[in-house]
């Protein structure tokens, strides 16, 4: 039998598992960042090998994002856990107006997680990453024995470039400024629902999880004074407007009619108790603007393939105790309040 | 929504509060107890109250299963999950309820209880199948609408032989809390709580059906309509009361007729009579020691019957001094005349019973109507 000079089987992503010696800084580690994680995001930072990336910055504020995923189940509707770390920084970093630039990704790993599985993940960061136009610069991987993980937790960190003239921020909401939303709500968090295990019912609804960073230049371009962008992930909406609320010291009216939530969401929602107000989404946003910016904005949001949805949903308003309330549809008022306790966890 | 908008609709509702304000004599008070929780949440998520007028009160009842569970029987569940090694399984809105010690269960759980947040009494069986050697514990709480699918488990548990399941019941009965509330000496003898007329249960009557009110309409002379969830149910029964109590009427009434029958679910009480009978004595928060008021597991079914299983004594515990649950639960006081409401007691830390549910007073005023309070908040 005769052996190749300098060959090394290659990693068995078919039938092969995680170990302890993934993680452990040898050979073994050095294997699986070399033809997973090198091939699939594939780019100079990281073909450099140095265990930082070194880039130049461009002029103007740079802003950072990190965010953590923990996401169960890990493959659902409309994505995983790999494109929605991607996109959950990308967001982050776009809701001040940034345009995304590079991306770090931490993995840890449990033992025993299929190593197909994992590189389905890698691959679906890395098409997200190409699809944003980011690069993932710069990584780790650890490994934690079986048990002590729940397959694989990702954080990624973000960061990118705000434009001249753009100062977009939780605390500039003003009253007699418009309130925004890019589409549909509950879209995320319902998709997951649907394959909780003790839950289990059909659904056709995906979840919305995508990069906005896109349609926020777009917006900014047309109207460079937005004065709040977020997007309305865990807590849903109604958390979200709740903090702005506080940030910015004023109060919100609703109006329950204009809330663009899909028919399957609601009926899902009314079949769980939940309130689509409360559920997370994964790539929509949140957008607070002057009145008369209200109108432009909204047909730039629904030009954009992101936006096609895009509803005026209610106005800020004087409030000293920052309540966000609602006008229902049913012709009353009430309080839309944070959320209490954990609706659904773990859901990204 | 199919089946759903159509009892959402403003425009009736708008129609239906007219319709109350012209036929509510403003020379009187109108004094409605929602019995149930899920009336009490409609009423505030929807607004219900700003479409009534002034005089038409519409006062928060008792029917809020989480809010009637007394501590002492909470820290039981909580010894078993904590130092008795049981997988506990309860219904989620369970978990947040405070407890002695500054414990609930979910707080027992970050310190180490197996406790696990099921949907229905079906999953906790499940649950027992998947861990043969772990002994698992259903807390089961509840009115009568939850009553059948514990009888359901138990009948299944015995039909599977399931040896490491058992039921910790905590069933408690509508008509006896009714009574109650119409016995109190505020109602009956001083007459300083007005209370002309009772707005039933929705779920809980497709179970008992519409007969057992008809003694409160004779006995004590107030009349009854039977509501759906929806908020034109509660509107629809609002009006029907208006009506009854101007034509000096007491009956019971069903507006929920698409639901509920005069004789309920036969065969769920059937299974409801088969596997429990009546306890001698409950204890409700908010309501004290309350005679035939709450179910227990016949003896036949001792084998998964947690109480004996695990030798559960009961103790009572009283509630915090300044908490005012007790008096909202009668009728008494409002949420915004506790001390503690919104300051200490709060849906993150709730420090009653009625701050924990979104079905009790306190969070569903909490949630969704506490801007009443501040008169700037006008808009």
């Amino acid at each position: 039998m005769t052996i190749r000079k300098g060959y090394i089987r290659p990693i068995d992503f078919r039938h092969g598992r995680v170990d302890m010696t993934h993680g452990s800084g040898g050979r073994a580690m050095a294997q699986l960042v070399e033809e997973l994680f090198l091939a699939a995001f594939d780019n100079e930072w990281l073909a450099a090998r140095n265990d930082q990336a070194c880039f130049a910055v461009p002029a103007g504020r740079l802003v950072m994002a990190t965010d953590s995923h923990v996401v169960s189940p890990l493959f659902f509707p409309g994505g995983d856990i790999g494109c929605l770390s991607v996109h959950g920084t990308v967001n982050d970093v776009a809701m001040s107006g940034a345009k995304p630039l590079y991306l770090s990704a931490s993995f840890i790993l449990e033992e025993g997680f299929p190593l197909g599985d994992l590189k389905r993940i890698v691959e679906s960061m890395a098409g997200a990453a190409r699809e944003a136009g980011v690069a993932i610069v710069t990584g780790d991987t650890k490994v934690v024995e079986r048990g002590k993980g729940d397959g694989v937790f990702i954080t990624t960190t973000g960061v990118g470039v705000v434009p001249e003239g753009v100062n977009i921020s939780g605390e500039r909401a003003r009253p007699g400024d418009r309130i925004l939303v890019s589409g549909n709500l509950g879209d995320h968090g319902v998709a997951i629902m649907s394959l909780r295990e003790n839950l289990g019912f059909e659904s056709s609804i995906r979840s919305d999880t995508a990069a906005l960073h896109g349609l926020v230049a777009d917006m900014v371009r047309a109207v460079p004074d937005i004065h709040v962008l977020r997007d309305p992930t865990r807590g849903g909406l109604a958390t979200t407007l709740n903090e702005i609320a506080r940030q910015s010291g004023v109060g919100m009216l609703l109006r329950e009619d204009s809330l663009p939530v899909r028919q399957e969401v609601a009926a899902a929602c009314e079949f769980l108790g939940l309130d689509p107000l409360y559920v997370a989404n994964e790539g929509k946003l949140v957008c607070i603007c002057a009145p008369q910016h209200a109108q432009l904005l909204l047909e730039v949001m629904r030009s954009h393939a992101l936006g096609r949805d895009a509803a005026d949903i209610g106005e800020v308003v004087e409030d000293p105790h920052h309540f966000v309330q609602m006008e229902t549809g049913f012709g009353g008022r009430r309080i839309v309040d944070w959320l209490t306790g954990e609706q659904l966890p773990r859901i990204c | 929504m199919k089946y759903i908008d159509e009892f959402r609709d403003g425009n009736i509702a708008r129609a239906l509060g007219r319709a109350i304000a012209r036929e509510a004599d403003p020379g009187r008070g109108y004094h409605i107890m929602e019995f149930c929780g899920g009336h009490t949440h409609a009423i505030s998520r929807y607004g219900i109250a700003d479409l009534l007028p002034g005089n038409v009160r519409l006062i928060h009842g008792p029917g809020c299963p989480v809010c009637v569970l007394p501590i002492g029987r909470i820290d039981n569940a909580i010894d078993l999950a904590l130092h008795r090694g049981v997988i506990l399984a309860a219904y989620g809105d369970c978990l947040r309820v405070p407890a002695s010690g500054q414990l609930s269960l979910l707080k027992a759980k970050a310190r180490g209880a197996d406790v696990r947040m099921v949907y229905s009494s079906a999953d906790a069986v499940k649950i027992a199948r998947e861990h043969p050697e772990r002994e698992v514990v259903f807390f089961a709480i509840g009115f009568e609408t939850t009553t059948p699918p514990t009888a359901v488990a138990i009948l299944e548990a015995q039909k599977l032989g399931l040896a490491n399941f058992s039921v910790f019941c905590n069933h408690v009965l509508t008509p006896p809390a009714i009574a109650n509330i119409l016995e109190s000496p505020e109602v009956r003898r001083y007459g300083t709580v007005p209370l002309d007329a009772f707005i039933g249960p929705a779920h809980v009557s497709t179970v008992i059906g519409s007969r057992p009110y008809e003694y409160f309409t004779e006995e004590y002379e107030k009349p009854v309509v039977i509501a759906g969830f929806e908020p034109l149910d509660v509107m629809q029964a609002v009006l029907m009361l208006v009506r009854q109590l101007n034509e000096g009427r007491a009956e019971v009434e069903n507006e929920f007729s698409r639901a509920v029958t005069r004789e309920g679910n036969v065969k769920a009480q059937a299974l409801v009579a088969e596997v429990f009978e009546l306890r001698r004595s409950f204890e409700w928060r908010g309501l004290g020691e309350v005679p035939y008021s709450a179910l227990k597991i016949k003896a036949k079914y001792r084998e998964w019957d947690a109480e004996a299983r695990f030798g559960i004594e009961y103790r009572s515990v009283a509630d915090n001094r300044a908490c005012e649950c007790g008096a909202i639960l009668r009728g008494l006081k409002k949420p915004q005349d506790c001390k503690l409401f919104g300051t200490v007691c709060t849906p993150e830390n709730p420090v009653g019973s009625c701050m924990v549910s979104s079905e009790g007073a306190c969070a569903a005023h909490y949630a969704y109507g506490r801007f009443r309070d501040f008169e700037e908040v006008g808009l």
